[in-house]
């Protein structure tokens, strides 16, 4: 804060018509710490509320989709699962990208959809996307459980896959979807205020993106040649986590989460920044 | 000597009308390149003062311009200004909803903002739990909440629905909660915008009762915007009046209202026309109300006796004439015809000022609109014009804890009582 006129008096807050690009206040984003908590019930109780079949929702759109690409990519294209069962491999695929494109879509349209009270009140921005990052672990969780009730049966009755000890390491992975999602959420967000044909692009960028990704298909089925551009891709290390730690098919090492976690720190560090700039005059455009 | 609260520098904020999105990327990479040179935002220089009637020949305009004002602790300020004036912006800015292009504003305290009260309530939450959101969204710590939370309840008035999602609610209890809520943040600065509008008159003076305890009582410091000028005079001890984006008038609340009020002159109570309703037989010239005693440029209040005056020259056969007005609502509705033909008063040959009286407190505060028309022999309509006139009724001084707001209806005659 430049006080150069008003030194000799003390100021609680300045509000500026310029401020740091890096003045990104987190401090104040810790003291809205329950707003954060509270968002998030919100979201929780209205779920409940709003619909008769309320959560059971969650599991619908999941296992049709799984039934699909199991048909579809599975039986029809015989896209190759690396030998685990069709229908746990694509759950796995599925769960983990429902998770990262909801919550990057979500994240990427924040401004417009909170327009009205980001119209009307000041509190800290970010509270608003990591809302969105938290309750759609809900959502995520729902999806996952029902995805380890399915690993549990192929285990104990079929036998035909093997799950690890790398399973221990399934929070970390879920973190790193979180941020890498919101990361990419928030420079997206900040793009969307002031140019709106994005969020067009973005639905249609978010399914092309699928493809890129080893979600329908295992990473060991990519051509030698390709191998590198799909390797920029920081996702592909976590969904071959997840074939790795609950199938026991692909190849993982420590290593893969190298590139995921810089990736996923740099993106959120640099979406924080656009946000935070995006943020302070985002209602003039909107 | 008291302590500044606010402090306010050339504050400016700068839109840009039309069209948003339409050539903005090439705008902004022009701003782009004279910021990596280091100059000045180009657009900084272009912009002309906000005059909404006026339609200007930039895109871009100052809704607020080099606005500087400093506001002492326990101080409550009326802000006030017609439409568009900048006073949204302008608590926009001081509640950090936007960021102002220019100048910087110095606080102590915390702010608290009572934009539009409400905000972030879920129709599917019930009012305890809204009451909790809301006042998270508003600043509050959890715990702060916890120890008010009976205190906003019996404020409320709405303990019996507590537990009923606020959809069902009536949106006389939704606000009660709503400012019941704001109303007990410990903020030192709280900010109001027209809160007033709904709720019935025992809420309103319960909020109004507030927001005085508030700044009297307590010493903290109170932002109120308002059109309502009863409620800016019995609540507030200081004015502001802003005049497209700049501070017209600052004082007392007294001198400020009267200072907008009569800043007002160019609403329409006053019409000349030039020869835009001339014609073989006659010349309108002139339609003007003016309160009994004063000039039109003065301000319509409820108490006053209001003149309604026409001039008009006739050419020939004036007695064949004669003038009916229509008065209507704001929106549009006729509400009832006056009329000259069988008042005894007739049209002369050459120029006439016709003047009706109309007595003390018959119109209702509010929007009025004139149709006119001149009849030929009682039956043939040689002229008519649609809102001729437009005016507004002012609400009159009231007392302190009176209900300020509108009274249904849009006439009220004082009628003869008797005791018997």
């Amino acid at each position: 804060m430049k006080q150069e006129a008003l030194q000799e008096e003390h100021w609680d807050h300045v509000i500026e018509s310029r401020t740091s690009l890096f003045d990104l206040r987190l401090k104040e984003v810790w003291h809205y710490r329950d707003l954060l908590y509270l968002f998030v019930r919100r979201d929780f109780v209205t779920v409940y509320k709003q619909t008769i079949l309320g959560p059971l929702w969650f599991f619908i759109q999941p296992i049709l989709t799984t039934i699909t690409f199991t048909i579809i990519f599975g039986s029809v294209a015989q896209l190759s699962t690396d030998g685990a069962p069709k229908l746990v491999f694509y759950m796995a695929g599925i769960t983990l990208w429902n998770y990262f494109s909801t919550c990057l879509t979500s994240v990427a349209g924040v401004f417009n959809a909170n327009a009205g009270i980001f119209g009307k009140v000041y509190f800290p921005r970010l509270i608003m996307p990591l809302t969105i990052v938290i309750s759609n672990l809900m959502k995520f969780g729902v999806q996952f459980l029902m995805f380890i009730i399915f690993v549990l049966y192929y285990y104990f009755y079929k036998d035909s896959i093997q799950p690890n000890n790398w399973i221990l390491l399934t929070p970390v992975v879920i973190c790193l979807m979180a941020v890498i999602s919101m990361g990419i959420g928030l420079i997206l967000s900040s793009l969307t205020t002031k140019y709106k044909d994005l969020n067009q692009l973005i639905v249609f960028g978010v399914q092309l993106f699928m493809y890129a990704t080893p979600v329908i298909y295992p990473s060991s089925s990519i051509p030698l040649d390709y191998k590198w551009v799909i390797n920029l891709n920081p996702l592909v290390g976590l969904f071959d986590y997840m074939r790795y730690a609950y199938l026991g098919i692909g190849q993982f090492s420590t290593f893969s989460l190298v590139y995921p976690t810089v990736f996923g720190l740099g993106i959120l560090a640099l979406g924080i920044v656009f946000f935070n700039k995006t943020q302070r005059t985002f209602m003039d455009t909107v | 000597m008291s302590k500044i609260v606010i402090k306010a520098e050339n504050i400016s904020k700068q839109y840009r009308l039309g069209l948003v999105g339409t050539g903005t990327v090439r705008d902004d990479l022009k701003r782009w390149w004279y910021n990596i040179r280091g100059n000045e935002d180009p657009f900084l220089k272009i912009g002309e003062a906000n005059n909404r009637a006026v339609k200007g020949e930039s895109d871009y305009v100052w809704s607020l311009r080099d606005i500087n004002f400093e506001i002492n602790q326990g101080d409550s300020i009326g802000i006030i200004g017609r439409n568009g004036a900048g006073k949204s912006t302008l608590l926009k800015i001081l509640s950090q909803v936007t960021q102002p292009t220019t100048g910087k504003i110095y606080t102590k305290g915390r702010i608290a903002s009572l934009l539009e009260v409400g905000t972030g309530f879920h129709p599917e939450m019930t009012g305890r739990e809204n009451i909790y959101l809301n006042g998270a969204i508003l600043g509050m710590r959890k715990d702060e909440i916890n120890h008010k939370f009976d205190e906003i309840v019996a404020f409320s008035g709405v303990e019996r629905y507590i537990d009923t999602p606020v959809k069902r609610y009536s949106s006389g209890m939704y606000v009660r909660l709503a400012f019941a809520v704001a109303a007990h943040l410990e903020s030192e600065i709280l900010i109001v915008d027209e809160v007033l509008a709904v709720g019935d008159a025992e809420f309103q003076k319960k909020c109004l009762g507030k927001m005085n305890d508030v700044s009297k009582g307590e010493g903290r410091t109170v932002l109120f915007v308002s059109h309502n000028m009863a409620a800016v005079k019995s609540l507030c001890n200081k004015g502001l009046v802003l005049k497209n984006g700049q501070v017209f008038y600052e004082g007392n609340a007294h001198n400020a209202v009267a200072n907008y009020l009569s800043g007002d002159s160019e609403s329409l109570n006053h019409k000349k026309f030039g020869s835009e309703y001339h014609n073989e037989q006659f010349n309108l010239e002139e339609i003007f109300i003016n309160p009994k005693g004063k000039t039109s440029d003065e301000v319509l209040d409820e108490y006053q006796e209001l003149e309604f005056n026409t001039k008009i020259t006739f050419k020939e056969n004036p007695e064949r004439f004669h003038l009916t007005y229509v008065l209507k609502d704001e929106e549009g509705n006729p509400l009832f015809t006056f009329s000259n033909v069988n008042s005894g008063i007739q049209f002369r040959t050459g120029s006439n000022h016709l003047k009706c009286n109309f007595p003390k407190g018959f119109l209702n505060i509010g929007n009025y609109f004139l149709d006119c028309y001149i009849i030929e022999d009682s039956k043939k309509t040689v002229f008519h014009e649609p809102d001729i006139l437009n005016f507004t009724i002012q609400e009159g001084q009231r007392d302190f804890g009176a209900w300020l707001g509108k009274e249904p209806g849009f006439i009220k005659p004082v009628f003869n009582w008797v005791q018997v």
